[in-house]
């Protein structure tokens, strides 16, 4: 009998049931909420006249419709604020543990479950949100789901869910100088598509994965879903362990010993078989940039942009769709071309270690004049970290300000929105038509090429400044 | 709460021959700060049907007369990006029942069943064939058969078969719901919890 897969040894052990020729009956773990995808759940929950089944497992968090500057004062935006109270209300009434804002502990949803030691190898955790997957980077499986979802998890715990195939993608080799995390993901979805992995949960593994820091994994698993997979997940190993030890509410003691023994039992086994197996080699990747309208529209920054006919005759429609409503050329390089604003922040890199990157780029340097830039931590605790150790500092001397945490420019509900028609250099997951607001242009990068092109004002390649 | 029950579906098709329409293009962000389920419809591909100033544009299916019907045929890859309910809401609060791709993000799949929309997902080469079959006569009929799992053009005598999870086609020909179905299985759930703590 072949071994196991990591997604295999977490799936078997939290299968309530199987429905015959369905899917099965899955645990959840730990159930995160937010306020745009829970109000219609708990009105659910209201109609059917029942009670959250394990409020001890579920944590909430406004993030997604909440100001970045003024967090002190009320909530200007009428929906919003409504939004977010209603929120508070639910939880309230339904005993639910709640980081509001100003909360030392509030922040986007995966970068406070991860900071907070709500996150942790073998669990299953969802939210409704897509991008859950970020958590699969501590070895979990956790995955976006809708509000009827979020609803059932509310009511009982659990979820039904077909069990999706396996793909394992290796990374090997050591990667270039200036290349990160997001470049790596972004390659990937550059060569399998946004429709790559759908209908699988990937494993992200290989020598060039084990070497990156849990801030750097989880922005890998943070985009999986844009190659269409399910969920992504990485081994736990010590790199994780030493991640979550000590973190607000990371077991200790007894408890702790006898978890982390359980975790060091997790990685596939080496005879697992994987559903599909892919490999690439690190030292093919250079900083990635996106010249289109989705995740998968990406190139090398050095590159151009492809030609039409390069493309099968199905997509070339929707490709001249996609350059036209970015102002750009089959064939054109992407260095040098204008951008009007950088946006640093998101669920993808957001995180402080992100921020540090960034900040030890443009160390004093001055941002370009063409430049609008808006640095937005993950969370308090990212905000108060970048605060006490320089970090503000750095970016002012720059002429660039730190804001408050939430998901801001990364889906534009709040104030902080991409103006129509204008270029931004984001190190948010999407670049869809209209996302950081109507008619906004989105090019996605890393934070290292949202540095440089901070400084130069055109989108520069960050080896030429290292 | 009982989803409506889909048996059988014959009915002219809106075509939307667009690859990799994300769920973003379905229902913008901003329109996501409502606390209910209700009128959604009226946002739907909000910003390619309707100029800034709220006046339809002449140039998108949606608002093309020649063009009606319960069933949306769209390019390849549809409904990837955000796990938003809003976008199966806003499918179904259009008028749509069923939604026909060559291939389907996972997550609208499922946020699409579970509120009674059925999601077909057919070869590309059935697919280049509806397209066709639309843009020869608009107000052909497309039958969609759930119970023998086929979808057809009677007119021209074509057909395909499709594929869903068997239990997904039994709540929805019965109007079943997931949460009534797990609600029944309470005692199960208590004794997982109880040996998962053990
Ligand atoms: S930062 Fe962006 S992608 Fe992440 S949860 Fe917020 S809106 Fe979603």
């Amino acid at each position: 009998m072949a071994g196991k897969t990591l997604f295999d040894k977490i799936w078997e052990k939290h299968v309530v049931d199987n429905v015959e020729g369905g899917p099965s009956v899955l645990y959840i773990d730990r159930h995160l909420i937010h306020e745009v995808t829970s109000p219609q759940a708990f009105a659910g929950l209201k109609a059917r006249g029942i009670k959250v089944r394990r409020p001890d497992k579920t944590v909430a968090t406004p993030d997604h419709n909440i100001p970045t500057i003024d967090q002190h004062l009320p909530i200007h935006d009428e929906l919003s604020r409504f939004q977010v109270n209603k929120l508070k209300e639910n939880c309230e009434e339904h005993n639910i543990p709640m980081y509001g804002l100003n909360h030392p502990f509030n922040g986007i949803v995966h970068v406070i479950g991860p900071e907070l030691g709500l996150t942790r190898p073998g669990m299953t955790i969802v939210c409704g949100d897509s991008h859950t997957s970020t958590h699969g980077a501590f070895g979990s499986i956790a995955f976006g789901i809708g509000t009827s979802e979020v609803e059932m998890v509310l009511a009982t715990q659990c979820l039904m869910q077909s069990r999706p195939k396996t793909m394992r993608i290796n990374i090997e080799g050591e990667l270039k100088k200036g290349v990160t995390a997001k470049d790596i993901v972004l390659y990937i979805i550059s060569q399998i598509s946004t429709g790559g992995a759908t209908g699988y949960f990937v494993e992200f593994a290989g020598s060039a994965i084990r070497s990156l820091s849990m801030e750097g994994r989880m922005t890998i698993c943070n985009m999986s879903i844009e190659m269409g997979a399910r969920g992504g997940m990485i081994a736990p190993d010590e790199t994780t362990i030493e991640y979550v030890k000590g973190r607000e509410f990371s077991p200790v003691g007894k408890e702790w010993d006898r978890l982390v023994a359980e975790w060091r039992q997790l990685p596939s086994d080496a005879d697992a078989k994987f559903d599909k197996e892919l490999t690439f080699k690190a030292a093919d990747i250079e900083p990635m940039i996106t010249y289109g309208t989705n995740p998968g529209m990406g190139i090398g920054i050095t590159q151009r942009i492809p030609k039409v006919e390069d493309l099968d005759k199905a997509s070339q429609a929707s490709f001249s769709k996609s350059l036209q409503y970015m102002g750009y050329k089959p064939d054109e390089p992407m260095i040098g071309k204008q951008v009007d604003y950088v946006f640093v922040g998101s669920c993808t890199n957001g995180r402080i270690e992100d921020l540090r990157a960034f900040a030890n780029f443009i160390k004093g340097k001055k941002k370009a004049d063409n430049i609008t830039a808006w640095v937005v931590p993950g969370s308090k605790q990212v905000e108060k970290q970048a605060i006490e150790e320089g970090i503000r500092d750095i970016l002012e001397a720059a002429g660039v300000s730190l804001r408050q945490p939430g998901c801001s420019a990364c889906l534009a509900m709040n104030d902080d929105k991409i103006p129509e028609g204008k270029y931004a250099v984001s190190t948010s997951n999407r670049n869809f038509e209209g996302r950081q607001g109507p008619g906004a242009r989105t090019l996605l990068a890393s934070p290292l090429t949202a540095a440089a092109t901070l400084i130069n004002g055109v989108i520069t390649d960050p080896r030429t400044m290292l | 709460m009982p989803i409506e029950k889909f048996v059988t579906l014959e009915s002219p098709a809106v075509p939307l021959p667009i690859e990799n329409v994300d769920t973003d293009q379905i229902i913008p962000a901003r329109f996501l700060k409502a606390t209910t389920r209700d009128g959604f419809g009226d946002n739907l591909f909000c910003d390619w049907r309707y100029e800034k100033d709220g006046r339809p544009k002449a140039d998108f299916v949606l608002n093309n007369p020649t063009y009606s019907g319960k069933i949306l045929v769209a390019g390849k890859n549809f409904g990837s990006g955000s796990s938003r309910e809003h976008a199966a809401w806003a499918i179904g609060g259009y008028g749509f029942k069923a939604v026909v791709s060559s291939f389907f993000a996972d997550i609208f799949k499922n946020n699409a069943l579970n509120n009674g929309i059925l999601p077909v997902q057919i070869s590309d080469a059935f697919l280049a064939k509806l397209f066709e079959a639309i843009e020869a006569d608009p107000k052909v009929i497309i039958k969609v058969d759930l119970e023998n799992q086929t979808i057809s053009v009677p007119s021209s005598n074509i057909s395909e078969k499709f594929d869903i999870n068997p239990y997904k086609k039994k709540c929805l020909i019965n109007g079943y719901d997931d949460i009534d179905y797990l609600l029944s299985i309470t005692d199960e759930i208590n004794q997982w919890e109880a040996s998962a703590s053990n």
